[in-house]
């Protein structure tokens, strides 16, 4: 509550930060959209005729298209398997009494600091590589064949670089979360004759669940959009065994410089993008009340 | 309580989890060994290379020689710093507002904010690029200053308000009371009652835009390249120059380590934007 | 210097009316509390005399001048809030200094007024200290000595001895009220302690639902409560209210007679009734005794020395020239 002249200063206060979000939320949306209506292509020069829904039945009728969701969704779903999963599992056991937990801590939450080219550069040649990765040398130590990561399988290989890349994150929210859980809880159902993987259904997990929804739909809302361990490691290829929805927009407009296409193709992620972030937004949302 | 535990369990128990966060750090120490290493060394079996010889420090300088770290690290501090700086000046008096001037409408307008932030980059790819063409602003620093300000702004603005929000409104109400103005007040009393607050911000918000890889890879080539493009620079064919690349990356990527060890409590909170604390 | 009116001061929060129209002068160097139960609207009532709130209508004048559009700092009022809001980064010096730094008062006058006022509230020790380095009581007078600094036309107090102990807030209270009769400011204080308000106050508002029930010296309101609220309210322990029978046998429809006013013996009286627990504070002893009167114990209060069995049959009278009559709308008849 407020007077009326501390309500005129908080407007003013607010107005340059909802100027300029609006401004960049409208502008470029309002462009694209625009854009995937026209016949647009930056090598060829002259007029941008309005083609209606042209764009958007290339770009969906395209084969490739297809297997870039695909590829999107077993990206999305198969990083949140393991980040989930492995998060949960590293949130328990570093909650374990033990020596050096916070050299422990820091170590497991390295990489989410790393930068992703560096960390798909690194995954790419010094682990995976066939001939001189580490994967590579352990194999052959025990007389195996090397697998060669990039061209037999890809798509996994950027999961697990992805996955690497976003443990941290899971482990992170989660331990937080681990610590907020009352310790007389367990022990009273320790008491009630509950044996450990019983604790672990109907406490523990209940506990956490609210932050593993935070962690599916923070990380989904950056999976969606996966761009440079893409790039970096397989331009998405073999072929399109390695395209990403994102990746598939990145190739049509700035490598095959059409803005129509490409902009029909952004039209799409963000639709997509949405219905995720309804999801996320309603959470939030519920927080603030909290 | 806790309860007493044995230290045998205890031992047990760091020799797994131990082993366990070990190998999920593995990747980063391997380059960090192998950036001392000489080429033709740094291609040997995993236990040569540990424990044979050819230690050096020549990759680092050859990285600086070849790709000039210092241009691209100058590059991404000014780009991360400079977006951060910006971001708080707008969202400081922002998040003020929405504190401590609440009004019906605060809470949708702090999820639109959100909502922003949800939009997936590459559905705004192609005119950000055209607009940053004709305004002659493609490869700058400037130009990436203002996206990536603009693509943390809801954070920065997200978190500063739970900060702000856990300062009672009372000692606000006080310096008005005192004679302060507006600008006195924010200036005097709140931030500095909100420095823990707004140096976690600061943290995280360079870490997000140190790593961002997105549109620092789409809008750069040479001159205002920062690290993200150095090490994509990489790629191939010198990625099979393990001990170059290997330098590089950990030149690219430890200043940001550090600080994000640091900041590591505050990351929680503002990346989950309040929801886990 | 600091004499406040308000006309007809109304305050709606949306569709909701906190406070209807109110009518209220406040005398130049009067100590006026504002008591009522939690959401009275004591509080906001307050916070729009400090103009940290808009009023929704009326006005507002203080010495003389309409001050209603006039915001907060210019109003030369000073507050002491609840929590104290004292500025955690600054040292107490700081603190008490930080009004006069604003105001513009070059560093020589503000040192000078800033150990002034650590010397009458006893903080001279404390100057380079941190609010958060210091006890409950100190930082209450470090929040008031900020407030004297600025020799304002009146001091306004919001519940500022809520959050002592018990055994501070009787010293605070001697303080603040010895600070009163010192400077000779007025003051205006929220409390929703009537304990607090009858100690200090020259003048008592009493408010519900904001409007005023009542407003008068300590003695007045409990003398002459002018309704079955205010007599509940004001006093402790509280006047007993008996409706029913016994009061139509006097003509209301509520009577009120206070638990020192009632005479207890062991043979005869008005009501016949059954002592239940009895509270010894060692001065007084309180009797709770369940009568065919009313449907509630009656509260009787006497001597310390005096004891009784709990269960043991005994006889209330009401002392006549005391009983309070309320009619069938709450309000005293005479």
């Amino acid at each position: 509550m407020a007077t009326k002249a501390s309500r005129a200063a908080a407007r003013l206060m607010i107005s340059p930060a909802v100027l300029l979000l609006l401004g960049w939320m409208i502008v470029p949306l309002a462009l694209t959209l625009y854009f995937s209506f026209l016949r647009y292509n930056l090598i060829t020069p002259g007029a941008h005729p309005f083609v209606g829904w042209e764009n958007y039945y290339w770009f969906v009728t395209d084969p490739s298209f297809k297997v870039a969701m695909v590829n999107t969704l077993q990206l999305v779903g198969g990083v949140l398997l393991i980040t989930v999963v492995g998060g949960v599992i590293f949130a328990l056991l570093l909650d374990l009494p033990m020596f050096g937990q916070g050299i422990i801590r820091i170590m497991v939450i390295a990489p989410f600091f790393v930068m992703p080219t560096v960390s798909a550069l690194v995954w790419k040649n010094m682990l995976m590589n066939p001939v001189n990765g580490i994967f590579g040398q352990i194999a052959k130590a025990f007389g195996f064949q090397p697998i060669d990561f990039m061209g037999q399988i890809p798509l996994l290989s950027i999961i697990l670089i992805v996955s690497w890349q976003w443990l941290p994150f899971a482990t992170l929210i989660l331990f937080t979360a681990m610590q907020s859980l009352d310790r007389e809880q367990l022990e009273a159902a320790e008491m009630d004759g509950a044996r450990w993987p019983s604790r672990f259904i109907y406490i523990v997990l209940p506990h956490l669940s609210r932050a593993i929804t935070v962690v599916i739909l923070i990380q989904t809302i950056f999976l969606l959009s996966v761009f440079a361990e893409i790039l970096v490691t397989t331009n998405g290829g073999p072929g399109t065994a390695s395209t990403n929805l994102t990746y598939l927009i990145y190739v049509s407009s700035l490598l095959q410089f059409d803005v129509g296409m490409g902009s029909a193709g952004g039209v799409i992620a963000i639709i997509l993008a949405n219905i995720v972030a309804i999801f996320l937004m309603r959470m939030i949302g519920k927080n603030l009340d909290a | 309580m806790a309860r007493a535990v044995s230290t045998k369990t205890k031992v047990i128990n760091t020799a797994i989890v131990g082993t366990l966060g070990f190998l999920v750090f593995f990747p980063i120490l391997w380059i960090a060994i192998l950036s001392f290493k000489t080429e033709e060394n740094a291609i040997r079996a995993p236990l040569e290379v540990l424990f044979g010889s050819g230690w050096t420090f020549e990759s680092y300088f050859t990285v600086q020689a070849r790709s000039d770290y210092f241009k691209h690290f100058s590059n991404s501090v000014i780009i991360s710093v400079g977006s951060t700086f910006f971001g708080l000046l707008i969202a400081v008096p922002a998040a003020w507002a929405m504190a401590f001037v609440p009004a019906k409408r605060t809470k949708d307008l702090l999820m639109w904010m959100l909502s922003t932030k949800m939009l997936p980059p590459v559905g705004v790819l192609v005119p950000i690029y055209l607009i940053f063409r004709d305004l002659g602003i493609l490869d700058t620093r400037s130009g990436l200053v203002f996206v990536l300000m603009m693509m943390n702004l809801p954070i920065i603005i997200w978190m500063l308000y739970t900060y702000f929000k856990e300062i009672p409104g009372e000692i606000l109400e006080a310096a008005r009371m005192d004679g302060a103005t507006l600008r006195e007040e924010i200036l005097y009393v709140l931030t500095p009652m909100a420095v823990p607050g707004i140096a976690s911000t600061v943290l995280l918000n360079i870490i997000l835009a140190w790593n961002e890889a997105f549109w620092t890879l789409n809008l750069t080539a040479a001159r205002a390249a920062p690290l993200t493009q150095f090490i994509a620079s990489y790629s191939s064919p010198e990625g099979l120059f393990y001990a170059k690349l290997s330098a590089a990356s950990v030149m690219a990527i430890a200043p940001i380590l550090i600080l994000g060890w640091f900041s590591q409590k505050q990351l929680v909170r503002g990346l989950t934007f309040g929801a886990v604390k | 210097m600091g004499r406040i009116i308000l006309d007809k001061v109304t305050k709606s929060f949306g569709e909701v009316e906190v406070i209807p129209p109110l009518d209220l002068e406040i005398d130049d160097g009067e100590f006026v509390v504002f008591v009522g139960p939690s959401g009275c609207g004591k509080s906001t009532l307050l916070r729009l005399i400090a103009g940290l709130e808009d009023v929704s209508g009326g006005h507002i004048s203080i010495d003389g001048k309409d001050a209603t559009e006039i915001p907060p700092a210019k109003r030369g009022l000073a507050m002491v809030f609840q929590s104290y809001a004292l500025y955690p980064h600054m040292s107490v010096r700081k603190n008490i200094a930080f009004p006069l730094r604003m105001a513009g008062l070059d560093k020589a006058e503000q040192e000078k007024r800033v150990m002034q006022a650590a010397e009458v509230l006893n903080l001279t020790d404390y100057l380079d200290r941190r609010p958060g380095q210091l006890s409950g009581g100190q930082r209450q007078r470090v929040a008031i000595g900020r407030a004297i600094v600025r020799e304002p036309a009146a001091f306004l107090f919001d519940e500022p001895l809520s959050n002592l102990d018990a055994a501070l807030r009787v010293g605070m209270r001697l303080e603040i009220s010895e600070l009163h009769k010192r400077l000779a400011t007025t003051m205006i204080y929220v409390t929703h302690d009537q304990v607090e308000a009858m100690t200090m106050a020259d003048k008592i508002v009493v408010l519900q639902a904001g409007v005023i029930e009542q407003v008068g010296s300590p003695l007045e309101l409990y003398q002459r409560p002018r309704n079955t609220f205010v007599a509940g309210f004001i006093g402790s322990p509280k006047m007993n209210l008996i409706g029913g029978a016994e009061a139509e046998k006097m003509g209301a429809a509520t009577i009120g007679i206070r638990p020192e006013h009632i005479e207890i013996s062991d043979t005869e009286g008005t009501w016949k009734g059954r002592v239940g627990v009895s509270e010894h504070l060692g001065s007084d002893t309180f009797f709770h005794v369940q009568t065919e009167a009313s449907p509630e114990p009656i509260t009787v209060r006497t001597t310390g020395e005096k004891a009784l069995e709990y269960g043991q049959d005994v006889f209330l009278t009401p002392r006549p020239e005391h009983l309070h009559r309320f009619d069938a709308a709450g309000l005293r008849i005479e």
